[in-house]
Order: structure tokens, then C-alpha cells, then sequence
């Protein structure tokens, strides 16, 4: 796989068919639903709990516009996976283009998804800082895997997003 | 997002000065409950998930912080579990605090003392 940043997008190439169909599970991996440690996570108190008129609140008028915004941000991200769709040959290495205006949308996607696959196997510090782990093994490796290569395409886009927001457009 | 501010009182001393005044007037100052309601603090909450430049970039964009004031609240979080980066009224402790869940921060807003 090869990444990089040409003019007003970012460029992933050589997608092997393992690494293409990782992305295209951002958006189902993205959805916390069924699992109640990921919705409480990405629809976590605004207080401690000491402040009960508040989070009843924040239930009432706040949480339904995350779900809203972070519903657009996966919306975003599945219509730019449909470029890895409809390839004539199954096995061949794909090419996925994401315009800088969908970069935000794509953190929180790919935040999202980490969030939740991070609440769902309840992976520990230890775990999630084994970057280099074989996914090969269980379910939960290959899980801790995608967290990971999520996170290194996070690092990627929020590199060239620095570097368009300053203005330093190649 | 209490929208309701009750009405407190403060005396302010009128023609104050030279201390022969018999019968001071004492007026009546209101303010309101938000003036008295200060300080309520944005704490983020350390997060094994997010990733330490994301969390840098989202205190720039939210607080309008400088690379490196972002960069050792982040560090704060990392090390200490918990940073403050704001303190004032509540409504725009609750925003700032509304912010930072969108960008999926564990952020709370707490009340001082």
C-alpha cells in the first residue's frame, strides 16, 4: 500500500484486497450499535455525574446532534469507498482518492470505528500499544490490527491536513 | 442550557466617603445567577484510543490554543490523566464541552470547589 497527498487529495494506492476491504468496514465498524460499552463511550456523560439536570439535558438536545454529525461523517466516508466497489478484477490492487474537503469526515470515521472496536474487545493499553502485532490469530488480533491501521491512516491525514491548513499545498 | 437566571443581590454603597453620613442609602445591584455561577471548569480525560497528535489538533481548533500550549495539555492528559483547559461561565463551558464530544474527547464539565 502506498499513501500520499497529491494536490487536493489524498491518495491510496496499491490496496491489496485485505487492506480495501479493512476500509470498507469503516462505516459497519464505525457503528456502535448492539454494544453498549462503544455507545457509552461515544455518547459519554457531560459531567461526572454529580450534575443530574445537566446530562438530562445533554440527553435530550445535544446527543441526538452528535449522533446526527458523526452519522454525516460515515455517510461521507461510504460514498468515497464506493470507488474500491465494481472492480472488474477481484484480486487487483485498488486505488482510493479522498478529497481534502472530506478530511474531517474521515477522523471521525476512522475515530469512530477505532472507539468502538477498542470498547467492544475491551482492549487494554498494553494491547492497543502493540502496533506491530501478526493479525493473524484470532478475531481479536485481526480487531486490534484494524484499530491500529486506522489509527496509521488517522496520523496520515492529520499530517496533510496540517500541512493544508498552513498552506503549504505541493 | 438552564436558561433560568434568578435574580441575586449585592449592596453597593452610595456617597461613600466621609463617615458623618447618618442614614446611607443602600442600592440594590442585580446580577446574575451566571456572574455569581463562575467557575466551571472543561477537564478532558486521558483516552488510550485517541491518538496524542489528534488530541493536540482538536485543542488548537476548539480552544484556538497554539501548537505547543495544545501539545502540554495533551501531554497533561497523557501523564496525569486529566487536564483543565478552560474555566468560565457555563454555557460556554457546555459548549466547548459539547465540542470536544464531537470530536469523540472524554470531556466533562465540572463545577469549581
Amino acid at each position: 500500500m502506498e499513501i500520499c497527498r497529491r494536490n487536493d487529495e489524498i491518495e491510496i494506492s496499491e490496496l491489496d484486497p485485505f487492506l480495501a476491504e479493512l476500509l470498507r468496514q469503516v462505516p459497519a465498524s464505525a457503528n456502535p450499535e448492539g454494544v453498549p460499552a462503544a455507545e457509552q463511550r461515544l455518547f459519554s456523560p457531560p459531567t461526572n455525574g454529580k450534575e443530574t439536570e445537566i446530562c438530562a439535558e445533554w440527553k435530550l438536545y445535544v446527543e441526538p446532534e452528535l449522533r446526527r454529525l458523526f452519522r454525516t461523517a460515515t455517510e461521507t466516508v461510504a460514498a468515497d469507498l464506493e470507488q474500491l466497489n465494481g472492480n472488474e478484477k477481484p484480486f487487483a490492487d485498488l486505488i482510493l482518492r479522498i478529497p481534502s474537503i472530506h478530511a474531517d469526515a474521515w477522523l471521525s470515521a476512522l475515530n469512530q470505528a477505532r472507539l468502538v472496536i477498542a470498547a467492544k474487545y475491551n482492549f487494554t493499553n498494553g494491547e492497543l500499544g502493540e502496533h506491530f502485532r501478526s493479525p493473524i490469530g484470532s478475531r481479536r488480533d485481526l480487531s486490534l490490527f484494524q484499530v491500529n491501521f486506522y489509527g496509521f491512516l488517522q496520523e496520515f491525514i492529520l499530517r496533510e491536513l496540517g500541512a493544508w491548513e498552513k498552506g503549504l499545498g505541493d | 442550557m438552564d436558561k433560568s437566571l434568578a435574580a441575586a443581590t449585592l449592596p453597593v454603597w452610595k456617597n461613600a466617603g466621609p463617615s458623618t453620613v447618618d442614614n446611607p442609602t443602600i442600592e440594590k445591584e442585580t446580577r446574575s445567577e451566571e456572574d455569581l455561577d463562575l467557575p466551571w471548569q472543561v477537564v478532558v480525560h486521558n483516552d488510550p484510543v485517541n491518538l496524542m497528535s489528534y488530541v493536540t489538533m482538536v485543542f488548537q481548533r476548539v480552544f484556538g490554543y497554539p501548537r505547543k500550549k495544545a501539545e502540554r495539555h495533551m501531554l497533561e492528559v497523557h501523564h496525569n490523566g486529566r487536564s483543565i483547559l478552560w474555566s468560565g461561565m457555563r454555557e460556554r463551558a457546555e459548549l466547548y464541552v459539547q465540542q470536544l464530544h464531537g470530536y469523540l474527547l472524554l470531556a466533562t464539565l465540572e463545577k469549581v470547589g
